[in-house]
């Protein structure tokens, strides 16, 4: 009984663990990366097992470089998140060196070379997209056209043909076109928005076709997200609300001059996926609760502001890394009253 | 007698541990069985040296004085039971910091021989200063947080608080101690804090306790005749018996960083305290005994026990059938902020409230820190809104300036951040050691200023003594100059009076010389 190793207190914990947390994102990103299966086929899949396959390689690899335990660093399973919201924001015709690309800037860049999990000032799937978005602009623009619109999605091994850059006849035009918001962005000054929407069949019930759909699995998700308290409302909401007010200020009642209605914005590209799960990222977002409302607030209004007036299809990769920027400053000037302490 | 619920106050944060109370609470309180030595800390407070009023060798009886504080505030210490004292020397015991105690070792017999006690007081009719000399005498030390002298605490609230709060919230989990009281001594705890009314001179005396403790409840509204005492129903929430959260619950007072919640008028003791001041009062005891959880999954029962200051832990543990196999730590106090002991070779203390023996299972070690993904949940729930996981990296980066600009002296051990964190980071023993590198950049600095202050004003006495010879040798200079000036233009009136003057030096020489040869004038 004299070898009793003496230990700090609290002696007790709740149980929660970090890979815990990291596990119910996985599994909050069910819904969404269901329905953008179901719309725009198995190049989500492959982009998924792709580049979670590369992100574990990577991750141990950089692990044996900084020489860490390998195993224990993979458990937390931030590599794997990190891989499927890059996966998940990619297009899904893409070919394997631009995820590769894309997962080597996520991982090996903008998380270890900053000192690894918890110390990177910027969130690593953006960060990889952004640096896709700008080094290849032709591929991370092409989209599927989704199910609801064409009827013909590539089947697996067309999908696998353009996986591996094989599309040498160019079928994979066949099934490109732009997305909504792209279209959108396109009529501007052109037609009222309700004769837009007759004109087109990428337009769906509120938003574009499909893409609502996607939305809202990840607004499901993001939803479970919160009552499993992984993460707080103050971000999403920031997010969703500064899109939503910016969108109503902008509608111009759906006139030619109009930039959308709020419900299109909030149900367009990956707004939700934005809001619940990579402004939330809680490493390279601010920390208090006022923090995190302007946060999010400051990363929508320039999602809206990339969509309406930027040359960007969609704006949430920058106004992420943007908003990152903004974190020590929001840190700073939101610290919590201390108990005991005058304002 | 039932009092309407007033107004509660809403802390922030907080966690809801499960309570494992309800293993110590099957039965009544049990008595230790006296063990065959006693080992009695004397140590006084602030460091203060003990005044020991026992030598070794000598036979003491149960309740006699053994030491008491040398200066102010001091803490008396009582012999526990008859016997031996066979020695006074160091010993571990358990505390935060490890170092040992002296302490008072008795070998104690059957005889059971006592020393007289104090008279009983009727408080009702005693002024404050007697009533405060009586818990002084019966050196009673606050029986639930950091054991500061009770008289002292009282002394510095006399006429200076309106509200009186009994802290019966006993919020960590496992120890019992205080509800065992209230359940079985109820009218013994309320009589103390009649008692602590009478002495301070507030008003109202405010019973905060945790919704989890039905019993203890209606045990204390029954028994609360008197108005001036409240019995406030909080929700379970640790820390909510952390002294200011409590506090602010009860009051609404947020008592300011720095200051003492006397300077707002409000005094708060628990019950342990409370029941050990009617006792002294009422019965003329000294403390000698407490009541203590001896509970966890290593023991065959656990319950609580009234046992005497210095019962070696393992007596107690021997008794509650402790299975050494399975135990795996052992934990005093809870296990939240409680302090994890060396071994069971260790007395008990006037502040062990609880001892946990526990097993690997119940509370296992925890696994290796991961890195912090600043989810923030230890800001959630950190009840003085405090951000724990930048603190962590001030901590760690040594960047004392940040930690301080962020408050970290504010932070109270209680381990919440801790408890939820995802990815086990041992949060408090990063703000510990931070905390004492601030104390002892503190002290460097004090030192310094200390020292810098000396140097100066060296420097400055060897300047002025220099400007003084410098003064005395320029008026020597200036008389001497003026001297010969004056002479030429004395008048004989003075020349006169020195002739005189050498004249009657000269004749007591004369008569002085065969008598002292070697004796030397007197100046003229």
């Amino acid at each position: 009984m004299n070898n009793l190793q003496p230990l700090s207190s609290p002696h007790g914990h709740a149980g929660s663990k970090t890979s815990q947390v990291m596990l119910q994102v996985l599994l909050a990103c069910v819904p969404g990366t269901a329905a953008l299966w179901f719309f725009f086929g198995y190049g989500v899949l492959i982009n998924l097992v792709w580049l979670t396959a590369l992100a574990v390689a990577l991750e141990a690899l950089v692990m044996l470089l900084r020489k860490r335990p390998v195993l224990f660093y993979l458990r937390d399973y931030s590599a794997v998140v990190t891989a499927v919201l890059l996966a998940l924001a990619l297009p899904p015709a893409t070919p394997w060196w631009l995820g590769l690309t894309g997962i080597l800037f996520a991982i090996v860049i903008a998380k270890h070379l900053f000192g690894g999990l918890g110390c990177n000032p910027f969130n690593p799937a953006m960060a990889g997209y952004a640096a896709l978005l700008i080094a290849y602009p032709a591929p991370m623009t092409r989209w599927l056209l989704p199910q609801a619109v064409t009827h013909a999605l590539p089947d697996l091994a067309t999908a696998f043909d353009f996986f591996l850059d094989r599309d040498v006849h160019g079928h994979i035009d066949a099934f490109t076109g732009a997305t909504a918001l792209d279209k959108f962005r396109q009529q501007h000054g052109a037609q009222l928005v309700s004769e837009f929407w007759q004109s087109t069949k990428v337009m769906g019930q509120w938003s574009g076709a499909g893409w609502e759909w996607v939305n809202a699995g990840f607004l499901y998700g993001g939803l479970y997200l919160l009552y499993k308290k992984i993460i707080t409302w103050h971000i999403p909401l920031g997010f969703l609300l500064a899109i939503a007010i910016l969108a109503a200020l902008f509608y111009d009642g759906g006139s030619s001059q109009s930039h959308g209605s709020p419900l299109m914005h909030l149900f367009a590209g990956g707004t939700m996926l934005g809001a619940f799960f990579i402004a939330t990222d809680p490493v390279t977002a601010a920390t208090s609760s006022k923090g995190r409302l302007i946060y999010g607030a400051l990363t929508g209004s320039i999602v809206f502001v990339i969509r309406a007036f930027g040359a960007y299809p969609d704006g949430v990769a920058f106004a992420i890394l943007i908003g990152n920027m903004a974190v020590p400053m929001i840190d700073r000037f939101t610290r919590p009253r201390t108990f005991g302490h005058s304002p | 007698m039932t009092s309407a619920t007033p107004k509660l106050w809403n802390c922030a944060g907080g966690i809801h541990p499960p309570a494992n109370k309800q293993q110590s609470l099957q039965g009544c309180i049990r008595t230790a069985v006296l063990p065959p030595q006693l080992i009695v800390p004397v140590t006084q407070p602030l460091n203060n040296p003990p005044q020991l009023c026992v030598h070794i060798g000598e036979r003491v009886h149960k309740g006699q004085l053994l030491a008491q504080g040398s200066s102010h505030p001091g803490l008396a210490a009582h012999a526990p039971a008859a016997g031996k004292v066979t020695a006074i020397t160091e010993h571990q015991v358990p505390g935060m910091s490890g170092v040992p105690e002296l302490c008072v070792v008795i070998d104690t017999d059957a005889t059971d021989t006592t020393w007289p006690k104090l008279p009983v007081l009727d408080y009702l009719h005693t002024d404050s200063d007697a009533l405060i000399q009586r818990v002084a005498d019966a050196g009673i030390s606050g029986l639930g947080g950091a054991g500061y002298p009770a008289h002292s605490k009282l002394q510095s609230a006399l006429h200076k608080v309106d509200t009186l709060v009994l802290n019966a919230t006993e919020c960590e989990p496992y120890i019992s101690a205080d509800e065992a009281l209230l359940q079985q001594h109820t009218e013994t705890v309320l009589n103390g804090c009649l008692i602590l009314l009478q002495i301070t001179g507030a008003t109202r005396c405010l019973i905060g306790i945790e919704d989890s403790k039905p019993q203890a409840i209606s045990a204390l509204r029954s028994h609360a005749y008197d108005p001036r005492l409240q019995v406030m129903v909080i929700p379970a929430l640790y820390p909510s018996g952390a002294e200011r959260q409590l506090i602010y619950t009860l009051t609404g007072k947020e008592i300011p960083t720095g200051s003492w919640p006397v300077d707002c008028g409000v005094l708060c003791h628990n019950v342990g305290t409370a029941f050990a001041v009617a006792r002294a009062v009422m019965h003329g005891e000294v403390l000698v005994s407490r009541v203590t959880t001896i509970t966890g999954a290593a023991l065959a029962q656990a319950a609580n026990y009234e046992v005497l200051i210095g019962t070696p832990l393992a007596s107690l543990l021997q008794q509650s059938g402790l299975d050494t196999t399975k135990l795996s730590r052992l934990i005093s106090g809870g296990p939240l902020m409680g302090i994890e002991l060396p071994h069971a070779g260790l007395p008990l203390t006037k502040l062990t409230n609880c001892i946990i023996a526990t097993t690997g299972q119940e509370l296992p070690t925890p696994p290796p820190a991961q890195a912090c993904i600043r989810c923030g949940y230890c800001a959630q729930v950190c009840p003085i809104h405090l951000l724990p996981q930048q603190l962590y990296w001030f901590a760690r980066s040594h960047e004392l300036e940040q930690a301080q600009a962020h408050n970290l002296k504010d932070c109270i051990d209680c381990g919440a951040c801790a408890y939820v964190c995802p990815s086990h980071i041992p949060l408090v023993q990063y703000f510990r050691a931070a905390k004492a590198e601030l104390v002892q950049a503190h002290d460097q600095r004090l030192r310094a200023a200390h020292s810098k202050q000396r140097f100066e004003a060296h420097q400055q006495r060897v300047a002025s003594e220099l400007a003084l010879t410098e003064q005395r040798r320029a008026e020597r200079t200036t008389l001497a100059k003026q001297q010969p000036a004056t002479t030429n233009s004395s008048s004989t009136a003075a020349q006169d009076a020195v002739a005189a003057a050498l004249a009657r030096v000269h004749a007591r020489k004369a008569a002085l010389k065969p008598a002292v040869a070697d004796n030397k004038d007197p100046p003229p």
